[in-house]
């Protein structure tokens, strides 16, 4: 008894539950035919590199707001793996080196340290929630000060600079470069496996069936045999992998690290996420969804920047922009009354 | 003064997918009390809702006290003097029985004659002399959440009472009470009846209804069906004009037939010293095993520290001679146990997810492709097989759980477990809250369950289905199992004796 709709009738039903979206859409529209250099080639590549690296974050807390949880410490702990891979990556001959005495290491051998060092770092994240049954939000309040600390003493709060050369441009470089072709981003290729990876893993897996179940009530999973202790610790650990992902392709996309490197990601990722109907609410969330809500938000912030907005009001739009997408979300709920 | 104190006209109200409420009406006099029943899914709730301001109308009026009005919210319906009480109670536990009754409308004094503030010492004067009003007697300033569910109960009847109310709505108001504090809530009702007030009294227990009430509205499909003098109805007229169609028999036939011993309970006690103690109990292969108890036996909780959810301090469970160590849920699962838990809200449906998400749930390890992947296409055949067979009333698999009835839920429940086949079922209340055709139709599987050779273990709180659908009766009391009764022996009187024989 499936109510087929038409296909008018479900652009308009999109419109009007994706409000942000859409204006976004046609802001950006408006932009192509009015500002100059909007619609070319280096703010298409400056747009989807940004949005793939951001992509990679809202993924990893996706799973934690699913879970009516929240992941705080995202961001900084994309800055700390971003730090490490810097450090571990840099040149040999480089003068500013850290660590002087260490050999120069594999660009693959130190990816797979940084993976497995966001892993136990989310897997802490995951065993303070649901085995010392701490609020998420405090928990990674925490967590986030901890990792933040972490960071400053293993950088001594120092730039770092100096990468090898192979990290730098494999990761900036292009595929299926061509004469005719100019090639994609490797950032987008990284970013449409994962799109593939998160896509199978909510909709196809246990994981993922575990994760909405637990969003939509946590007590009922539990008595239906969902061990929830175990899939959330799995859900924090997957987002370690995430923003250790984001930052390893973070400082090879900007040439260098710091500390400071990641302050506010968690934000608009979680922003990125509600925008893309991730429920606050827990339960809701698709990957598409999330995509679609990280490229409003990174398209709001090119916006701006072509509009000639002076930075500081980027972040009142941007906060502006939050608090309407989770005011805009609660209402679908508190409507239907 | 008019001959109604309201009336609700040509209500409808939709919600996606189901029209809830199709030109529904009511008419209230004043100083009685007002049964309206329906099967579950009639739009009962729905039409107390509107009533309420909770829902918004989308067509119909309300006529109140000669005057039409227009509800915006349950505020303005307490203002007006009508008052709810909720089938399912929300009060705030860790607050005092005096904030909760009367929050939003604290008694206010002004501090140095300008600073308002709330005053508390009238506030738990008033509150002391409203319970006692309800012959409830207990103090003012204990944290609510310290209460029983009926002592709750009162708590809310008392609320409505403070607002002077002159329309107060009962949505199931007996549905988790002793028989003891019905009475107790009966004389409430006699006691603001003669005050004048207006009762809707919404319940599926007929013998209470033909008991307490002046008048009987009964709506099925969200349609009103008519109004009759309670003195005229009985309770098969009801019933036939509640399902619209004659009801031979309230229980079906059985046709199972208990074999050897399989499911084995020893000295199971709770580490809570006040809950479940010493239990020992056998369950037969296709035997059904009722549980009856007063409210606070702790057959629930018994059940639960079987199936894992609360932890025991020694005992052992055994399944055909075999140990079984359970600690969780997933154990007990996998020990091919199932339990359909008591509070379908708390710990049973995911309300934003679909019906197939909700079915499947227990079961996704057997749809695995390579180990891996979930194969959707058999999960979707799952659950249209189990849509089918339970007669669940539904737009689609993909409808969110939430939006259907609560007979429409418990039957999806009971599909997800069905779905792990599972060799014993615990049944908690299986048909609370749910009307006499669904409720026939859970006895049905009930029954079919057993034939099939599964051991059913069946708490109930009403004698009519534990004397009905049981083979034999286990009776709690205090946490103590006092006694078996045979299925065909067992009767009110005696079960009642061995629930009541406290230590």
């Amino acid at each position: 008894m499936k109510t087929k709709q038409s296909i008018p009738r479900k652009i308009v039903a999109y419109i009007k539950g994706n409000p942000i979206v859409v204006a976004m859409i046609l802001v950006a529209l408006y932009c192509c035919f009015t500002v100059d250099n909007f619609a070319s080639m280096a703010n298409f590549n400056n747009l989807a590199s940004n949005t793939s690296v951001r992509f990679l974050i809202a993924l990893g807390v996706s799973g934690c707001l699913i879970t009516k949880g929240t992941d705080l410490s995202a961001g900084r702990q994309v800055g700390l793996a971003a730090c490490i891979a810097g450090v571990l990556l840099q040149r040999a001959d480089y003068t500013g080196r850290l660590f002087p005495n260490m050999p120069e290491m594999n660009m693959w051998v130190v990816l797979l340290i940084v993976l497995a060092i966001g892993c136990v770092i989310g897997c802490i994240n995951g065993i303070i929630i649901s085995i010392l049954n701490v609020p998420p939000f405090i928990a990674t309040l925490g967590t986030q000060t901890i990792v933040y600390g972490t960071c400053l003493i293993f950088t001594n709060a120092q730039p770092i600079g100096g990468f090898q050369k192979a990290y730098t441009t494999f990761l900036n470089g292009k595929l299926f470069k061509t004469e005719g072709f100019a090639g994609i981003p490797l950032y987008l290729v990284v970013a449409v496996i994962f799109f593939a990876i998160f896509w199978f893993l909510y909709n196809k897996t246990t994981y993922g069936k575990y994760m909405y179940a637990i969003g939509g009530n946590e007590n009922a999973a539990e008595v239906s045999g969902v061990n929830t202790k175990k899939s959330k610790i799995l859900i924090y650990t997957v987002a370690g992998f995430m923003y250790a992902m984001a930052g390893y392709l973070l400082a090879a996309k900007s040439g260098g690290a710091s500390s400071g490197l990641g302050n506010g990601y968690e934000l608009e990722a979680i922003a990125g996420s509600t925008i893309g109907g991730v429920s606050t609410t827990g339960g809701i969330g698709t990957v598409g969804g999330i995509l679609v809500g990280v490229l409003v938000f990174e398209l709001l912030k090119v916006v701006l920047q072509f509009l000639q907005v002076n930075p500081y009001y980027n972040y009142i739009a941007q906060g502006l922009v939050i608090v309407i997408a989770v005011a805009l979300d609660i209402r679908k709920y508190v409507k239907k009354k | 003064m008019q001959e109604y104190r309201l009336e609700m006209r040509g209500v409808c109200k939709s919600f996606p997918g189901v029209k809830a409420l199709d030109h529904a009406q009511l008419r209230l006099r004043p100083g009685t009390v007002h049964a309206l029943m329906g099967e579950n899914g009639a739009g009962k709730s729905t039409l107390m809702k509107c009533m309420f301001g909770i829902y918004e109308m989308d067509e119909g009026e309300v006529i109140f006290e000669g005057k039409p009005v227009k509800l915006s919210g349950p505020l303005e319906a307490l203002e007006m003097g009508i008052a709810m009480v909720h089938q399912e109670l929300q009060p705030i536990p860790a607050r005092t029985v005096g904030e909760n009754i009367f929050l939003g409308r604290y008694p206010m004094k002004k501090l140095f004659g300008i600073i308002p503030m709330v005053d508390h010492d009238k506030m738990y004067a008033d509150t002391a002399a409203l319970l006692k009003k309800v012959r409830m007697e207990f103090d003012p300033k204990q944290p609510l959440g310290e209460l029983s569910v009926s002592q709750m109960q009162s708590v809310e009847i008392a609320k409505a009472v403070s607002a002077n109310c002159k329309v107060l709505i009962l949505d199931e108001p007996t549905s988790s009470l002793t028989q003891n504090e019905v009475e107790a809530l009966f004389r409430i009702i006699e006691d603001l009846k003669a005050d004048g007030v207006s009762i809707v009294y919404i319940s599926h227990k007929m013998d209470e209804i033909l008991r307490i009430s002046d008048e009987v509205t009964i709506m099925r499909d969200g349609q009103y069906v008519g109004t009759w003098d309670a003195k005229e109805l009985t309770t098969d007229l009801i019933i036939t004009r509640m399902v619209g169609r004659e009801l031979a028999n309230l229980f079906p036939h059985r046709e199972n037939v208990p074999g050897e011993v399989v499911f084995e309970v020893e000295d199971f006690t709770s580490i809570n010293p006040r809950s479940f103690r010493d239990v020992n109990f056998n369950v037969r292969k296709g035997e059904i095993l009722g549980v009856a108890g007063l409210v606070g036996a702790q057959r629930t909780e018994l059940m639960e520290g079987l199936f894992g959810i609360r932890s025991h301090s020694k005992g052992t469970i055994k399944y055909q001679g075999k140990e079984m160590v359970i600690n969780r849920p997933k154990d007990a699962i996998d020990n091919g146990i199932a339990m359909l838990t008591e509070d379908r809200r708390a710990t049973g449906i995911m309300g934003v997810l679909s019906i197939a998400d909700n079915i499947s749930v227990a079961s996704l390890l057997k749809y695995l492709h390579f180990g891996v992947a979930i194969n959707n296409k058999k999960i979707e055949e799952l659950v249209q097989d189990n849509i089918k067979k339970m007669n669940t009333k539904t737009p689609s698999s993909k409808t969110p759980i939430q939006s259907l009835s609560g007979g429409n839920q418990q039957k999806v429940l009971i599909g997800r477990w069905l779905a792990n086949d599972p060799d014993v079922l615990i049944l908690d209340e299986p048909t609370r809250g749910i009307d006499v055709g669904a409720k026939y139709e859970i006895y049905t599987i009930i029954a079919e369950l057993a034939k099939q050779g599964k051991s059913i273990i069946m708490i109930s709180s009403e004698m009519a289905e534990i004397i009905g659908m049981s083979d034999r009766v286990m009776v709690m009391c205090d946490g103590r199992v006092t006694g078996f009764i045979d299925g065909k022996d067992a009767t009110q009187e005696n079960i009642m004796e061995l629930a009541t024989q406290f230590e």
